[in-house]
């Protein structure tokens, strides 16, 4: 067995426990997917482009709505932030340049994230190509799911009246996580009266964008009375 | 549909560029390691409040003057009780999702 092969061996082993979520994870994704009437393979297409969990839910949600290409984006973009603060402590242990610099910072899921920080790379071996190889498996695991599942989806049919549901269950399961890392019942409680406000008095259409601005903008302040405070 | 396909290839070429947007932002802006307090801080308190504000914002088409919301308080409560009953996201989404669409589906009080 060469050096490479066992390389690939030892990362796709640990890859296994990700494996075993990603596939009925993709699995669901795929079922509901193409309960929207496209075509399987789309799903295993997004699982290629997108490889986000969670937003991919949230496209079964926009999809069903048919979002604009705007709010698609803003949306995204607000759902992956709990992503930019991960990004942080990888920053030194990514290789600096190359090709497989940018496929490792396109698939840091949390799942790759976690098995990135916590797993060692095998003695006397290239630690890029061992972190690369991981976020490859990784991947292959979360397209397999999402083809098997848009399959199975094409081939069961059942009504799809109210599958847009996908997305206040998914962003209240989020909530609900975060909430277990903070729990601050006030700035949750603060927030719901910020999003109902906005979108009661403010603006329906513009409902995400102006409640996020303002909810920056006013932490920002809340920040900037405490320190003045202090002084 | 006609043009849904392109509309579906639209999407997703907007939802990859924000995903990689977001996991690339920190590798682009911060070529060390930042321990700037202002970015710990919104680090903290900002992911918690754009969560709450993605779910309020993911009820915008519904109007709360008639009973028509008695279906979605009833899907968020059973995902409530499969999240804090198992902390399996798929069980939670999929499960939650599934008796609201059975509860729609049924005309249940619409």
């Amino acid at each position: 067995m060469s050096a490479s092969t066992s390389l690939s061996a030892i990362a796709f082993r640990t890859t296994i426990p990700v494996m075993l979520g990603y596939v009925p994870l993709g699995i669901a994704f795929g079922v509901l997917f193409a309960e929207l009437g496209y075509h399987w393979l789309y799903a295993g297409l997004m699982g290629v482009v997108v490889f986000a969990g969670t937003a991919q839910f949230l496209a079964v949600g926009l999809l069903a709505n048919s979002a604009g290409l705007v709010e698609v984006f803003a949306a995204t973009l607000l759902l992956n932030i709990r992503h930019m603060f991960y990004g942080l402590s990888l920053l030194t242990r990514f290789p600096k340049t190359g090709w497989r610099r940018w496929y490792m910072i396109f698939g840091l899921t949390d799942e790759t994230y976690s098995l990135l920080t916590s797993s060692k790379v095998p003695h006397g071996e290239d630690p890029v190509q061992f972190k690369f190889l991981i976020t490859l498996f990784n991947q292959m695991s979360w397209v397999l799911g999402c083809t098997i599942g848009g399959w199975l989806g094409s081939q069961i049919n059942f009504s799809t009246a109210g599958i847009e549901f996908v997305l206040p269950a998914l962003f209240l399961v989020l909530v609900i996580e975060q909430y277990r890392q903070l729990p601050k019942l006030s700035l949750f409680v603060a927030a719901l009266a910020l999003g109902f406000a906005t979108l009661i008095f403010i603006s329906r259409d513009q409902m995400l964008l102006i409640s996020c601005s303002l909810a920056v903008a006013l932490l920002l302040l809340a920040k900037g009375a405490q320190t003045w405070k202090i002084r | 549909m006609e043009n849904s396909i392109s509309y579906l290839l639209l999407f997703m070429l907007v939802m990859a560029s924000a995903t990689f947007i977001t996991r690339a932002l920190p590798f682009v802006l911060f070529h060390k390691k930042s321990d700037h307090p202002l970015v710990e801080y919104l680090g903290t308190y900002l992911p918690p409040v754009l969560m709450v504000l993605l779910l309020v914002y993911s009820f915008k088409n519904e109007s709360f003057i008639s009973l028509g919301f008695v279906p979605e308080v009833i899907g968020l409560v059973s995902t409530l009780i499969f999240h804090l009953r198992w902390r399996q996201p798929l069980i939670s989404i999929v499960g939650g999702t599934a008796i609201y669409m059975v509860l729609v589906q049924i005309g249940f009080m619409a």
